[in-house]
């Protein structure tokens, strides 16, 4: 147990120092989602559309940062793993497995936090958005749910990349639009005219819809947590469900790689 | 109780319609500190031999036991005693330093911070690393990536140590600082064993106590460097050479290999009997080849690689 916590922090350790050690891959990552938001700002002023629309679209591309860590710096990470050699010696040590998957996604959340901090803020300053708080709790428990969901989403998804490698990542790739439809980053999704109810409960399934949500409500809409109590029990149920499940396959996955000879082979 | 002990393993792949038999049949023991090589060629089975013995891959058949641990059924017991270094990954973090690296993989093993540097102290000395400790990973050259690389597999002190080609494409120098290191590892530490694989002849030679040929899945031999050259002293081996281009893969039924350079064939002869340098000569002479010079040898372990084999390691 007290192996597996060095196996945390010293995986996370990676990520910080990564941080710290090469920033400008940072900075891109700040100034892409604000371009995004830019256009969708743009477009909700052309329209004349209501001030904390604004804001919804910041939180949206500060939310698109945890998105894109949890794709490509949890879910494709094993592949990259697997090329430099790492994945084998993870494979061949006496530890938990999970236990990097843990570091991996504990560095990447504190990376990306702070990231997702700096587009808000940067974006406060470029555009007039309104942010309050009046519930910090429940700004808490939602925050802390919603990336536990995400990262053990990401974490379901490494271990598949375990096995499938290139044919993942495609997948991923081809994941992308769809999500950021359903998940209404740009937009609020739940009182949407256009989106069919069924949709809507689908889209549920994706923590980052139920997190981006949740999030407006609290931070934007000056909700309290009576009114993210449906947010809450479905974030609570996907972290109950995604964490043991990326356990599960983890272990799975493993098992049948190890006996097609897939686990370590560089080229797939 | 052995270090290394191989029952009867075969690793079959199955790749859309092709069947490879990577393993066939293989049986063998590594004694409690031995350098063990296990010399063959590309393709010929090494890598999944080490794989198997390091719990990567599963065998299709057979069993095997690092220190008595099942490495099917025991893996976590196997894995907490060995490490491995694969010659072509430089695994590690080019954004973390020489020190962070070895840092990081103490942490793998569960290395309290003390004990940690302590060691880690240790083997950046040992590997001469001393003025790159602080360099970023990505920023070495090729031989002190492996010389980290080489110091990572000593990280949690194993009492096995599998090395898959630890000199591949490095220079002489750090070639040759790396086996040095390796070899004084194993005479310091009674009890310590090493599984290495190799497709140079010479490491092997010149490192193992005992050598394993492998040549398409199977062991084909399999002792001591000394008694294998000796089971091919019986005959002397001569290198002929010639002055002009010819092939030819034996004379009279003694195994031979040529080697071409600047129009000059070199042609190396497991001869079957001293005497038999005679009919070597009249056989290049009736066919109006030059002789340009002869000289016999001792044999080497290439001679015993062409004897069980058929031919030459590189040449296939
Ligand atoms: N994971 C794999 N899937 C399919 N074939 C494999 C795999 N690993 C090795 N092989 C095949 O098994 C044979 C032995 O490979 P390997 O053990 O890597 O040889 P060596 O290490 O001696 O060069 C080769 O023909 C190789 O192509
Ligand atoms: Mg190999």
């Amino acid at each position: 147990m007290i192996n597996d916590l060095r196996v945390v922090y010293a995986r996370a350790y990676v990520r910080l120092k990564g941080l710290i050690r090469e920033p400008h891959w940072s900075i891109a990552e700040v100034i892409i989602p604000l371009l995004s938001i830019s256009a969708y700002i743009y477009m909700y002023e052309a329209m004349n559309a209501a001030d904390h629309l604004l804001a919804f679209v910041a939180i949206g591309g500060a939310m698109l940062a945890f998105w894109s860590n949890v794709l490509w710096g949890m879910s494709s990470q094993f592949y990259w793993e697997k090329e430099t050699g790492n994945l084998t010696q993870y494979m061949v040590a006496p530890i938990s497995r999970m236990a990097i998957l843990v570091g991996m996604a504990i560095g990447g959340m504190l990376n990306t936090t702070l990231r997702a901090c700096s587009i808000i803020f940067i974006g406060m300053l470029l555009f007039p958005i309104q942010l309050s708080l009046i519930d910090p709790f429940a700004l808490v428990i939602i925050f802390i749910l919603s990336i536990s969901a995400l990262y053990g989403l990401g974490m379901l998804f490494a271990s598949l990349f375990l096995l499938y490698g290139r044919e993942a990542s495609h997948i991923a790739d081809l994941l992308q639009e769809p999500i950021f439809l359903l998940s209404g980053l740009y937009y609020p999704i739940f009182n949407n005219r256009f989106i069919p109810d069924i949709v809507k409960m689908a889209a549920s399934i994706i923590p980052l819809t139920l997190a981006i949500d949740g999030l407006r409500i609290l931070l934007v809409l000056n909700g309290r947590f009576e009114d993210v109590t449906m947010h809450i029990i479905g974030l609570s149920i996907l972290v109950a469900i995604l964490l043991p499940l990326a356990r599960k396959a983890l272990h799975k996955l493993e098992e049948i790689s190890k006996k097609e000879g897939r686990l370590t082979l560089r080229w797939q | 109780m052995n270090a290394i002990d191989v029952e009867k393993v075969s690793r079959v792949f199955k790749r859309n319609d092709n069947v490879i038999k990577a393993l066939d049949n293989v049986t063998l023991s590594i004694e409690k500190g031995e350098i063990f090589g296990l010399l063959g060629a590309n393709g010929a089975g090494k890598t999944t031999l080490i794989k198997i013995l390091t719990t990567l891959l599963l065998p299709s058949e057979g069993n095997a036991y690092v220190y008595g641990y099942n490495v099917i059924k025991e893996s976590n017991d196997v894995r907490r005693i060995i490490n491995l270094v694969s010659g072509g990954e430089t695994p590690g973090y080019g954004i973390l330093t020489v020190r962070e690296n070895l840092w990081f993989f103490s942490q793998i093993y569960g290395l309290s911070n003390s004990l940690a540097r302590e060691r880690i102290d240790e083997l950046i000395k040992d590997m001469e690393l001393e003025e790159y400790e602080n360099v970023r990973m990505h920023k070495l050259s090729t031989g002190y990536k492996q010389r980290l690389n080489i110091a990572r597999g000593f990280i949690n002190d194993p009492k096995v140590l599998f090395l898959d080609e630890p000199t591949l494409g490095l220079d002489v120098l750090n070639a040759k600082h790396i086996r040095r290191y390796i070899k004084e590892w194993v005479k310091n530490n009674k009890d310590k064993s090493i599984l290495l694989t190799t497709h140079y002849m010479s490491e092997a030679d010149e490192i193992c106590d005992k050598i394993a040929i492998i040549f398409k899945g199977k062991i084909i031999a399999y002792d001591t460097p000394k008694r294998l050259k000796e089971s091919v002293s019986n005959v002397t081996s001569a290198v002929v050479e010639v002055n002009s281009t010819l092939m030819l893969d034996n004379i009279y039924g003694m195994p031979a290999k040529v080697e071409y350079n600047n129009g000059i064939t070199r042609i190396r002869i497991l001869l079957d009997e001293q005497s038999s340098i005679a009919r070597v000569v009249s056989y290049l002479d009736s066919h109006g080849y030059n002789i340009l010079s002869i000289k016999l040898y001792e044999p080497t372990l290439e001679d015993v690689y062409i004897k069980y084999v058929g031919l030459n390691m590189n040449d296939q």
